[in-house]
């Protein structure tokens, strides 16, 4: 059987690049890609957790559950605004986005 | 047999995700996201979560990579191939990465977990199902407003208004 260690530093890869993808992408479907494949790396960590330590209880599953749900109503939404906020500016670049800057 | 199709399956992950934070067209990069999520489900069956593989399968190379597909496409104008990929402050984000990554490495190797190897139970799917209605009730409840109320958010978000 594959070590747990080899698991989790897999995920940490990915969510490593997830965050290198949402923090320097300038396109703003980027930066939501660069998300998924942080929320994809916790998931791994979840399930490789439930089967390398608590087998018997479904709490691992049931988390990774939760964070698909979670994140299919942040990519809804956040799709959304994107499309939103092309249609206001004509641009989705997230540099140009500043109306919020202090 | 089962190292190698983990080797296997991490480094098509690992690969294709790398691509998708890379790629100059946003369209290519979403095409390399459905890899990586067919890779993350694969990696699920290698860890005997079979439900969970079918889910990831169906929610996130179904439904999300479609959603995304879509917000490229109308919002693809903009991008011309030309365009640059990344902000100023990629250089900085991909040394603060690189550093975050040698420190996880660091810190998972070291750790001693405490294991508990143990066959998969054969009714988890049904014990899954009776969590979800049982302890877990109120979390499955909220969770299912949650989606309402973001379809409900994006139907509103994404609306042409007159004016």
């Amino acid at each position: 059987m594959v070590p747990l260690t080899w698991y989790l530093i897999v995920a940490a890869a990915l969510f490593c690049i997830g965050t290198f993808g949402a923090l320097a992408r300038r396109n703003a479907v980027g930066v939501l890609m660069g998300v998924e494949l942080m929320l994809n790396a916790v998931n791994i960590n979840l399930v490789a957790f439930w089967r390398y330590i608590n087998v018997g209880q479904m709490t691992g599953q049931l988390f990774a559950i939760f964070v698909i749900t979670v994140a299919a109503a942040e990519a809804a939404v956040g799709l959304a605004l994107i499309i939103a906020i092309y249609r206001q500016r004509r641009t989705v670049n997230v540099e140009e986005i500043d109306t919020m800057k202090g | 047999m089962q190292q190698v199709m983990f080797i296997v399956i991490s480094a098509v992950t690992l690969i294709s995700g790398a691509l998708v934070v890379t790629t100059r067209s946003l369209f290519r990069s979403a095409l390399w996201l459905v890899l990586a999520f067919f890779g993350i489900a694969g990696l699920f069956v290698l860890l005997n979560a079979e439900f969970l593989a079918v889910a990831q399968i169906l929610i996130y190379v179904g439904a999300i990579s479609i959603l995304i597909i879509f917000a490229i496409m109308l919002s693809r104008g903009v991008m011309d191939p030309e365009t640059r990929r990344f902000n100023d402050q990629w250089g900085v984000v991909a040394g603060f990465t690189a550093v975050l990554l040698v420190l996880l490495v660091a810190i998972l190797t070291r750790v001693q977990w405490p294991l508990a190897a143990g066959a998969v139970p054969a009714d988890a799917i049904q014990r899954l199902g009776a969590d979800f209605v049982g302890p877990y009730v109120i979390p499955f409840e909220v969770a299912s407003v949650l989606l309402v109320a973001a379809m409900i958010g994006a139907i509103i978000i994404a609306r042409e208004r007159e004016n």
